[in-house]
């Protein structure tokens, strides 16, 4: 197995793993936790091309990922906020018992 | 394959999936740190230098920090976490082997097995310093209002009105 394999592999893991984490957890917390998961595989996968790509000096992947950090990390704050939000509403962070948008 | 990365990957999986399965919210960040490290350890070992140090202080110093005191804000009220129902878990497990079955089976078919490894580039914080402000101007100056706007946004969003209790 060659390493790129390997290593889109690997990210085709986290990403599953992040999937089943944001299908099954009732936290809205660990929901927005498994989103930066699936988020991390992406870059991973973006690093991996670009060291085995063609032209690694035009910095191309280095640079996607920096910017989908940030962004990655903007939605972070973002979501954390929304829940906290929600949780002065509902008094719960169970997406279950979340039935309701007026609280 | 190397045995460092075999090592970084099984670290970054274990603490991944100790991050999705533990019931205790706080072990899960703990352990989602870990995969992180992991993960940014990865990113060194492939030549993104860069890429690694800023996953450790975007994600390790930022996402999980802020996740840590959103748990703690919002715990007090229900301190024993449930863990899915067992059909969520089925069903998640599932559609998630389905999915890297899928994407498994697209790697296999790709023509990335016959890859081979380019000469290590150089790539120092000075270069990337001049392609951010050069090249990637426009992208970077869209992420310095994007930055602002969720700040103010969460700030708004999470913000404390007053008369209400809590």
């Amino acid at each position: 197995m060659s390493p790129l394999s390997s290593y889109l592999l690997l990210s085709a893991l986290l990403f599953s793993i992040g999937l089943a984490g944001a299908l099954s957890r009732r936290s809205a917390i660990l929901v927005l936790i498994g989103i930066e998961l699936m988020l991390n595989a992406a870059n991973l996968n973006l690093i991996a091309f670009w060291r085995y790509g063609a032209r690694p000096e035009a910095l191309t992947g280095v640079m996607f990922a920096i910017f989908s950090i940030t962004v990655a990390a903007s939605e972070a704050a973002v979501g954390l906020g929304l829940i906290l939000a929600m949780y002065r509403h509902s008094k719960t962070t169970d997406l279950d018992k979340m039935t309701s948008m007026r609280g | 394959m190397t045995i460092t990365f075999l090592i970084l990957a099984g670290l970054t999986i274990a603490g991944t999936v100790a991050a999705m399965g533990l019931r205790n919210l706080i072990h899960c960040v703990l352990a989602l740190t870990l995969g992180f490290v992991g993960l940014a350890a990865l990113y060194m070992h492939l030549g993104a230098q860069f890429a690694g140090f800023v996953q450790i202080l975007v994600y390790i110093g930022g996402v999980a920090i802020l996740a840590v005191f959103a748990i703690m804000t919002t715990q007090s009220a229900e301190p024993v976490t449930r863990p899915g129902s067992a059909p969520f878990w089925v069903a998640g497990t599932l559609v998630a082997t389905g999915v890297f079955a899928v994407l498994a089976w697209a790697i296999h078919g790709s023509g990335a097995h016959g890859r081979v490894l380019p000469a290590e580039p150089v790539v120092t914080a000075q270069q990337i310093g001049f392609a951010l402000m050069r090249g990637y101007v426009l992208p970077l100056e869209l992420m310095g209002l994007l930055l602002t706007v969720a700040l103010i946004g969460a700030v708004v969003v999470a913000i404390h009105e007053r008369g209400e209790s809590i």
